[in-house]
């Protein structure tokens, strides 16, 4: 019998567009993705795979070459690529000292963009998004309403929103709802 | 003549537009700037409510956010309708339709006033004397009755169609309270750069130097001055000013909730706006310029309506250019009374008498009201006053005893100020009582927050600025101030003898009186709470802001105690009446709680799924075709499963990544089983439990390689079993190297059950041989299904061969698809939770959280092979050997068979020994799952019963309302008891 076709990707989220004058909301590309759990010596390690070390200090991140790395807890990170969202970042050997788990489609993501990108997060966002407290680079894991995301700030006025991907027609429509009133 | 008691030349409104309103259906006019209550006065009504109990008729009392009375009804449509506005917030737009509350048939004639011939019946206590006995007239008669009386204003019946919405905003220093003390501080805070929320309640910024017609501030009448520092502050970017803004709740951590209101000032509100935003603010520090609030005098008739607070007739003159009278009295013990009998004297308003409780009153003040050729009797009384729907004249005791009748149509009152301490005892802060000037004000803070202004009990403006200055680390500035009004006086409690003869009301909200709160504290109530309670005094919407100070001081003057002794009650959020659709913001529809779906949620839409809750998750219920009932849908999705195969969307079910090199021992912690001997490529059902031995969790845990376990949990248990986890990890076990990371979402799952199963999805696997021989039972391997990397499951939830399809969620609909393809012409079908419950139950295997409520352990649920005897240890191995999860007579899960097989039993039903016995029957235990079992053509059921291991063959009863149902004890396996269907 012949084998079946090779299986298609549906993103959880692809056709979410919209935008006003203070805000864009966006459905993020396909990424690859990782849940790095490791001790300190593992987070050593592992950086050999993306070619830099990963980010220390709480609430920051670093990023080359399309591989972002961003700070969750003392020994956790989320690392995701957007140029080859069908590479797995999780290598191919499980190591002693971390945990790298492929977690590509269980997550999704959201851009929020505009001068009333702050405003429309703090709508159902409690975390302090102010530039002095979270410049261009922070991130953090937090809520949206009653959602759990992380929070990534690409620009001044720029974010990336992760989510679960169940959760994230909740959180378009949290963001949705918060563009409306984004205009101070 | 329209407006007759709007004075020309007073007040700040421009008077550029006029607009109309109704009250009660009759049309009126008003101005741009206006409140609902300034605009009648203007029209010369008092007349705008009736109070709870009595149906007294009452007029407005206050121009602020304390008035007790004014209650009235806003519609804007059906839908949009407002109960217990208080009109003297009530912004005034063209169109505004206003009605009274409380009353029938109307305003001025109202059959409930009888109540106020009958209040000899309604003593204080009333309700707790009346409604005590017999415990049957409960139901019947006295909650129906109170329930009939409790509450004020009509709920709207629709739905609420406005939008609302939600901020949260973090600053330096948030300011509570925009008059001249707030103004300051945030002035004196964004000079410093920092980041500041000023917010008030009122349309404009300023507070009292609105209403203040003498005060000279830097040259600047206070209006100007405020006006102007405003328009400064809105000028920086570090400032934020939100006008129309109530802080209504003080909560942890510099936590305070401000609502703005945005639209119930508008006629016509864009609809693109929301009506309110709620701000949720955490401030570094909070700054709290509440201001104060006036006293009414407490004396008999105090009520009538033409009766107002003096401060609030010197606002209504002095900023939007109406008097509440033409022949006024005034009735005070304080020298604010004084600026406002003299601002409407020379307004051109006779002013009768200036009748001081005081016996002595600064010289020049007397001076000022002689040159006024105003009366002044000190050291006299109020006995009573007189008019029906509006004061007509008041009798005057003075010193000497003598009896004096003056003929007004409105009496000003002012019984002194008494500074705000709501935010402030929020916050926790405790007030500390002041026995010089007799009363409370804030004490030390609990959280980084400092009062300033009038709410400090600071009178003087010079201080009052200073204040809010230092309260930011300034050093104060020197204003020119000028023409200061001196605040002296005050009195709490009541006057003359009100408290045994005559309605001297003190919570005018809840028709409370001095001699109800005299009669509470003869009848043993000793304890200001226990007066608030028994009489309901400062209980009511107002929350007692013109009440409580005169409530304390009469229970305190009869208890003869100090009163600090007698006490303060706690003030609570919110400050004013915060409506429920500022606290729901977004979060309605849609939006009320997140609802997960599946990558595959969509087909069973589109193949005509019922879908059933199961924690957040929506799953497909049952796939009914044409024409068929639930029960023949689960029952031709059991067959066909059993006869040929099902899939199933199993994607919700929990699961967790266990990885590191201790990654076994790790799970020999957590789970009961040994995990030592299994293999890579062998999975094995897992039971978890907590530290006390009853079960917690159940699932099928795959072991991929010698570091790497696929856990599944149920699908409620998921978030749960992975914090109990990381609970432990991380505090009992740190040395461990083993981590957890969620992949719930990370694999879409498809079940594929039934005898066909294998010739199902063969075809699409690559990279695994799953013959019988050589993927056995309990096996998992990595694979790829339709080109996808894969976790492929051998198992089986309902007894039948199977298999579970983990792949990459994205793909899931696309392979749920290729795996359907191949299904369908097998004639297999999809079945849902439905059918998985059933036939779950027919095999006997459990449901946490169905057949065990947390009080289960392994060895009840007939699952102690699960448990390893041999590990030293396991979270709940201590639990199990406690004396009473061994005893006899304990619990423990069997199978049911009912005498007449088409009798389904109910889930919860309890069973027993002998139907016979009288009630209360000893209950042996309840029915924890039971189907209609097409496959067996009989019901089953699984149930807790005593020593049920033991009871095996005993006929038990289940006695329900209309019938005994007799059943069997049986095993829990009632299908292929030798499971060799799983190893097909």
């Amino acid at each position: 019998m012949a084998k079946s076709p090779k299986a298609t990707r549906v993103l959880p989220n692809q056709d979410h567009l919209t935008s006003n004058a203070f805000v864009t909301l966006e459905a993020a590309p396909a990424a690859s993705r990782i849940s790095l759990r490791a001790s300190p010596r593992g987070a050593a390690a592992f950086a050999k795979n993306i070619g830099f070390d990963l980010p220390a200090k709480p609430s920051t991140s670093k990023s080359k070459s399309g591989v972002v790395a961003l700070w969750l807890g003392p020994d956790e990170w989320m690392v995701f690529s957007e140029s080859e969202p069908e590479k797995s970042l999780q290598p191919r050997r499980d190591h002693r000292e971390y945990s790298a788990t492929d977690i590509s489609h269980r997550n999704t993501a959201y851009i929020v963009s505009g001068s009333g990108a702050q405003a429309t997060l703090n709508s159902s966002c409690p975390r302090d998004l102010s530039q002095a407290t979270f410049p261009v680079g922070a991130c953090s894991r937090t809520i949206l309403g009653k959602a759990e995301v992380i929070l990534y700030r690409t620009g001044k006025e720029k974010f990336r929103v992760e989510c679960w991907r169940s959760f994230a027609p909740y959180v378009w429509g949290l963001l949705v709802s918060g563009a409306q009133d984004a205009n101070l | 003549m329209t407006q007759p008691f709007r004075i020309k030349g007073a007040g700040t409104l421009p008077h550029t537009r006029t607009i109309q309103f109704t009250f009660d259906g009759q049309s009126y006019e008003g101005y741009e700037g206006d409140t609902l209550a300034s605009a009648l006065l203007a029209n010369g009504v008092h007349l705008m409510g009736r109070s709870f109990k009595y149906h007294r008729p009452r007029g407005v009392v206050a121009a602020g956010p304390e008035e007790p009375n004014a209650l009235v009804g806003i519609t804007r449509d059906r839908a949009r309708h407002t109960p217990n506005v208080r009109a003297s917030v009530q912004e005034l737009y063209d169109g505004l339709n206003a009605t009274s509350q409380n009353r029938f048939p109307t305003l001025n004639f109202d059959i409930g006033a009888l109540n106020s011939l009958m209040s000899p019946f309604f003593p204080a206590g009333f309700y707790y004397k009346t409604f005590k006995w017999p415990a049957k007239a409960w139901d019947a008669l006295y909650e129906p009755f109170i329930r009939r009386a409790a509450g004020l204003g009509e709920a709207p019946t629709e739905s609420d169609p406005d939008r609302y919405v939600n901020r949260f905003a973090h600053c330096d220093v948030l300011i509570i309270g925009g008059g001249a003390a707030g103004l300051a501080a945030a002035q004196a805070a964004a000079e410093k750069s920092q980041s500041v929320i000023l917010c008030d309640e009122n349309p404009a910024m300023g507070g009292w130097l609105l209403a203040d017609s003498d005060i000279q501030i830097d040259g600047q009448t206070g209006a100007q001055w405020a006006a102007n520092m405003a328009a400064e502050l809105a000028t920086r970017d570090n400032v934020r000013l939100l006008t129309r803004t109530t802080g209504f709740g003080y909560f942890q951590h510099n936590m305070v909730g401000l609502v703005e209101r945005i639209t119930d000032h508008q006629a016509r509100p864009e609809p693109s706006q929301p009506r309110e935003r709620m701000w949720q603010v955490r401030a570094k520090q909070v700054v709290i310029a509440q201001g104060s609030i006036e006293r009414a005098m407490v004396f008999p008739g105090n009520d009538r309506p033409g009766i107002v607070l003096a401060g609030a007739a010197q606002k209504w003159l002095n900023q939007y250019g109406v008097s509440v009278g033409s022949r006024i009295g005034v009735y005070t013990a304080c020298d604010t009374a004084y600026a406002a009998a003299f601002d409407l004297h020379e307004a051109g308003i006779g002013i009768e008498v200036i009748v001081d409780y005081r016996k002595v009153v600064d010289e020049t003040i007397l001076a000022q009201a002689r040159e006024h050729k105003i009366e002044v009797v000190l050291g006299a009384t109020v006995a009573q006053t007189t008019g029906r729907l509006r004061i007509n004249g008041m009798q005057v005791k003075t010193a000497t005893g003598e009896q004096k009748e003056f003929d007004i149509d409105a009496l000003l009152m002012s019984a002194g100020w008494t500074p705000s301490l709501h935010l402030y005892s929020q916050s926790r802060g405790k007030p500390v009582w002041d026995e010089a000037s007799q009363r409370f004000l804030p004490g030390e803070s609990p959280q980084d927050c400092i009062c300033v202004g009038g709410c400090t009990g600071t009178d003087s403006m010079e201080q009052v600025l200073a204040e809010a200055e230092r309260a930011l680390g300034n050093k104060p500035r020197k204003f020119d101030i000028e023409d200061d009004v001196s605040t002296d006086g005050g009195i709490i409690g009541a006057t003359g003898n009100s408290t045994e003869k005559g309605k001297a009301f003190v919570d005018f909200q809840n028709d409370v009186t001095a001699k109800d709160i005299a009669l509470a504290v003869r009848e043993g109530m000793h304890s200001i709470e226990h007066v608030k309670r028994y009489t309901t005094n400062g209980m009511a919407t107002d929350q007692g802001k013109l009440s409580n100070m005169h409530g304390l001081a009469i229970a305190a003057n009869l208890l003869k105690k100090p009163i600090p002794e007698v006490g303060l009650t706690t003030f609570r959020p919110p400050y004013t009446p915060t409506t429920f659709g500022s606290f729901v913001g977004h979060t309605r529809g849609p939006l009320f709680d997140p609802e997960r779906k599946t990558p595959i949620h969509d087909w069973a839409v589109e193949n005509g799924a019922d879908f059933e809750p199961v924690s957040l998750w929506q799953r497909a219920w049952y796939f009914p075709r044409a024409g068929e009932t639930m029960h023949e849908a689960v029952d031709r999705e059991c067959r066909t499963t059993r006869e040929i195969a099902g899939i199933f969307d199993a994607s919700t079910l929990g699961k967790i990544e266990v990885t590191g090199p201790d990654a076994a021992a790790f799970m020999n912690i957590m789970y009961t089983n040994s995990w030592d001997k299994l293999k890579a490529g062998r999975a094995k059902y897992g039971i978890m439990c907590r530290e006390d031995g009853f079960i917690y969790d159940d699932g099928v845990v795959g072991k991929l390689s010698d570091t790497r376990f696929h856990v599944t949990t149920t699908t409620g248990g998921a978030p749960r079993v992975l914090n109990h986890m990381e609970d432990y990890l991380q505090t009992e076990f740190p040395e461990m190297k083993v981590w957890l990371t969620s992949t719930s979402e990370q694999w879409a799952t498809i079940a594929v059950q039934g005898p066909k199963a294998r010739e199902i999805i063969e075809p699409l696997v690559t990279g695994a041989d799953i013959s019988a021989e050589n993927f056995p039972h309990m096996s998992v391997v990595e694979c790829k299904v339709c080109g996808v990397p894969a976790r492929l499951f051998r198992i089986s939830f309902t007894g039948e061969l199977g298999f579970e399809i983990n792949v990459p969620a994205d793909y899931g609909r696309s392979i749920w698809d290729a795996v359907w393809r191949r299904a369908q012409p097998l004639g297999a079908c999809a079945y849902g939770t439905e059918a998985m419950h059933v036939m779950r139950a027919e095999k006997g295997y459990i449901i946490v959280g169905q057949d065990t409520d947390g009080t289960v352990t392994p060895h009840d649920a007939g699952l102690s092979w699960a448990i390893a005897k041999s590990k030293p240890d396991f979270v709940g191995k201590r639990g199990m050997m406690r004396p009473d999860l061994v005893r006899e007579g304990r619990r423990q899960l069997v199978g049911l068979k009912t005498s007449d097989p088409g009798k389904v039993l109910e889930e919860g039903a309890q069973i027993v020994e002998d139907p016979e016995q009288p009630v209360p029957m000893k209950m042996l235990g309840f029915v924890t799952s039971s189907y209609w079992s097409g496959t067996l053509g009989k019901s089953i059921a699984l149930a807790l019963i005593e020593d049920g291991s033991l009871r095996l063959g005993e006929t038990l009863y289940v006695p329900m309302a209309d019938e005994i149902i007799e059943v069997e004890v049986t095993g829990t396996v009632f299908y292929d008891e030798k499971g060799e269907r799983l190893h097909g």
